[in-house]
């Protein structure tokens, strides 16, 4: 199952390749990695998403935990939290297709932040499924170049029932 | 008044109670080892090889409970100490490893002697250091020995640019060290402790399981009252060795690949197995899903990621392991079915008798040969079991870890995690530094012996009374053995040939060299060694080339389908082609 996971850090040198190196040398999987400063700058933030079954995932948590550095670990697998992702995608749409594609890119909320006399470069946030879906579409146009952030997530206020 | 990098070092070590430092010298270490010239309180003792360095070090830690410390140069010298940190990584032993640095503006560029050691070992040491200004030198030193001493214990290494060591600052030791995303349990969960007091009175079938973090944690005396209150019997782990009496009569010794039938045995058919202080390492589990398969598993260890790794756990208990065994033992004590239970458990402590009458560990004595065996025994007599044994890896160590009876903690130092050829002999280097009055041996290989042989130099001149009871069967022995076993008898490239004159290598070095090759001639050789206290000793011992070590449980088998001597299949003859 695919987990995302956020990782308080110390801000120091060389910590981002102690995370890395972990997944790496314990044959763990990474299918995207984040990292930026937090309101603290003396910690960062990364957010991991990995798969594993149970056993993988758990042991992946209590690695991280392990490390000096790492100062909290967040699975937010069951817990309600928002995830986002920015996507910014160069499109090369046919001269007919122009108004096509930018009709799709509005409809997905995308914004178009350059555009060439050949090319549209369209951005968009979203989770995985919208990110998916645009990226599909977008296809049909031809996708000259492609580049994704990587997840960021966090979790929701709870509404508390008085 | 300001002081060097160099002397701020040498402080920081004595303020960490640090007596001696195995080290090597070079270029960007020229200002520590300047420092350390006319230094009356530290002792540098310089080894031949930084990774003898690095293992003495390791066996100064593992025979002393204390950190251990090492000292050498950038590039070579700290790419010569990775073994050394791998092998205390895996083993859970604290040192704390210095090297030199190319001065802080040549770092990147390619340097003369320029490695990136701390890239090279961040997965080999619990945590490491590049230390880029004077000012925090001291804070470093002393939150790197509160990291390789705390929690589990391990490795550290502090990377040093030349710069830093010839640089000013004042000396501020800190008082306290507190690191906000370190630390670790030491408390067991209440509740957990409780359960598993209660399912060890209940269970019939119990065994307990120790290792290596009953020795670190300094719980033997608990773990040996929690045996008898319980009364279950207990099997110890490779490195768990010595943390509960060998000779007690609930001790059935070693468990695993090369464990005892009835240890193997009793795991196998036990209800509650009490895993304290390990790791459930391949070795000692065989194949997984055959595991202990009846049983409940208690897992007492103090770094959460032990616990579910290789085994299922029932109950999981995180804590220092003589903490959680204080507490265990109230709750057994109140229990009002402890007398019952324990009780209960006398036809299961009968079973495990039978076991271990059924299937001893034996060898078949030869009167013409040595057999390895033989040699250890008499090793055991002659030492009354009080001699700190270290061992090389292969078949002496087996041999070590089965026919001598530890009785006592601290008293095995064997390369467990990382099997490390040339481990044992700089590591008893260490032990004997750390205890100058002890009788140390290593247990050695012909082969593994030869890894790390350069450091006779540094017992000789240190006048240090090591022993090396050399098992010489001309073989890279263990391989050999699987060789035999698993793939027809080829000996591709374990024999090695005849090797050196042990013994005039010993006198080359100034050291003592005796031989036997008769039964009959191993106990005068032992006891001429034993005698000589200003020398290391070097014994070559020319035994049985034959000898296996068994019972054997072989790769991806379940822990009671061993093989024994008696099983072995006769050889056919290796047809030659035409
Ligand atoms: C540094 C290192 N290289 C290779 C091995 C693989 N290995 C394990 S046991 C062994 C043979 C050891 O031979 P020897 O020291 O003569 O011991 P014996 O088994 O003959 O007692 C070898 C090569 C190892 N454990 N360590
Ligand atoms: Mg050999």
């Amino acid at each position: 199952m695919r987990h995302t996971i956020s990782i308080h850090v110390e801000n120091k040198f060389g910590v981002l390749s102690r995370v890395s190196g972990l997944f790496s040398g314990r044959g763990f999987n990474i299918e995207s990695l984040s990292v930026g400063e937090t309101t603290d700058p003396k910690v960062s933030l990364m957010t991991i998403v990995t798969t594993g079954d149970d056993q993988i995932i758990e042991q992946i948590t209590k690695q991280l935990n392990k490390l000096i550095d790492v100062i909290k670990v967040i699975d937010f697998t069951g817990i309600e939290h928002v995830e986002r992702e920015m996507v910014i995608v160069k499109i090369t749409p046919k001269k007919d297709d122009r108004a096509e594609a930018l009709r799709l890119a509005e409809i997905f909320r995308g914004r178009i932040v350059d555009s060439g006399p050949m090319t549209y470069t369209v951005e968009i946030t979203g989770d995985e499924n919208k990110i998916e879906a645009f990226v599909e579409i977008m296809k049909n146009f031809g996708i000259k170049e492609f580049v994704r952030t990587g997840k960021a997530a966090i979790a929701r206020e709870r509404i508390r029932k008085t | 008044m300001k002081k060097t990098g160099a002397e701020i070092l040498l402080e920081c070590l004595k303020k960490e109670g640090v007596k001696h430092i195995f080290g090597y010298p070079g270029g960007v270490v020229l200002n520590i080892f300047d420092a350390l010239y006319d230094d009356k309180d530290l002792k540098l003792v310089l080894t031949r090889h930084e990774q003898g360095a690095v293992h003495a070090a390791d066996g100064y830690a593992r025979a002393s409970g204390k950190v251990g410390v090492a000292l050498v140069t950038s590039g070579p010298g700290a790419t010569n100490t990775v073994t050394g940190i791998a092998n205390a990584s895996m083993d859970s032993v604290p040192i704390v490893v210095f090297c030199g640095q190319v001065p802080t503006m040549l770092i990147g560029n390619d340097a003369f002697q320029e490695a990136d050691i701390v890239g090279i070992t961040r997965p080999c040491t619990k945590y490491n250091y590049l230390v880029k200004d004077v000012k925090d030198l001291a804070h470093t030193v002393r939150e790197a020995f509160h990291i390789a001493s705390t929690g589990r214990p391990g490795p550290v290494l502090i990377d040093l640019p030349k710069d830093v060591s010839a640089g000013k600052a004042d000396f501020v030791w800190p008082k306290d060290i507190r690191i906000q995303s370190y630390n670790p349990t030491y408390e067991g969960n209440r509740r957990m402790i409780k359960q598993a007091a209660n399912e060890m009175v209940r269970a019939k079938k119990p065994v307990i399981m120790a290792g290596g973090g009953v020795i670190i944690s300094e719980a033997s005396k608990e773990l040996t009252e929690l045996a008898k209150a319980v009364n279950a019997p207990v099997t110890t782990t490779l490195m768990g060795l010595g943390c509960f009496p060998g000779t007690h009569r609930l001790s059935m010794g070693m468990l695993g690949m090369h464990g005892t039938y009835c240890a193997n045995m009793a795991v196998q058919n036990s209800d509650l197995l009490i895993g304290i202080g390990v790791r459930f390492d391949d070795r000692v589990t065989g194949r997984t899903s055959s595991f202990a398969p009846d049983a409940r598993i208690i897992h007492i260890d103090i770094d959460p990621t032990s616990i579910r790794k290789n085994v299922r756990v029932d109950t999981p208990i995180v804590g220092d392991v003589k903490r959680v065994l204080k507490e265990m033992l109230k709750d057994i004590k109140q229990d009002a079915e402890k007398k019952r239970g324990t009780d209960s458990k006398k036809p299961w402590v009968k079973q495990v008798d039978r076991w271990q009458k059924e299937r001893p560990l034996t060898y078949r004595y030869d009167k013409k040969l040595i057999k390895p065996e033989f040699v250890v025994e008499k090793i055991y007599e002659l030492s009354k079991g009080n001699a700190i044994i270290c061992t090389e890896v292969g078949q002496n160590q087996m041999w070590a870890a089965q026919f001598y009876k530890y009785d006592k903690p601290r008293r095995w130092l064997s390369s467990g995690g990382l099997g490390t050829m040339g481990y044992g002999f700089p590591a008893a280097i260490g032990a004997q530094f750390a205890r100058p009055n002890d009788l140390v041996v290593d247990i050695a290989g012909d082969g593994s012996i030869q890894m790390n042989i350069q450091e006779l130099a540094t017992a000789v001149i240190n006048k240090l009374p090591v022993k090396v009871a050399i098992l010489n069967n001309g073989y890279l022995g263990m391989v050999r053995q699987w060789q035999e076993l698993f793939y027809r008898g080829r000996y591709s490239h374990t024999n090695l040939g005849g090797g050196p004159d042990f013994v005039k290598v010993a006198e080359a070095y100034g050291a003592i060299g005796l031989r036997a090759t008769r039964p009959e001639e191993v106990e005068p050789v032992l006891k001429k060694a034993f005698k000589i206290k200003d020398k290391p000793v070097f014994m070559d011992f020319v035994v049985d080339w034959k000898e296996k070590v068994y019972p054997m449980v072989p790769a991806g088998a379940a822990i009671d389908e061993m093989l024994f001597d008696e099983e072995e299949k006769p050889k056919k003859k290796r047809k030659t082609k035409k």
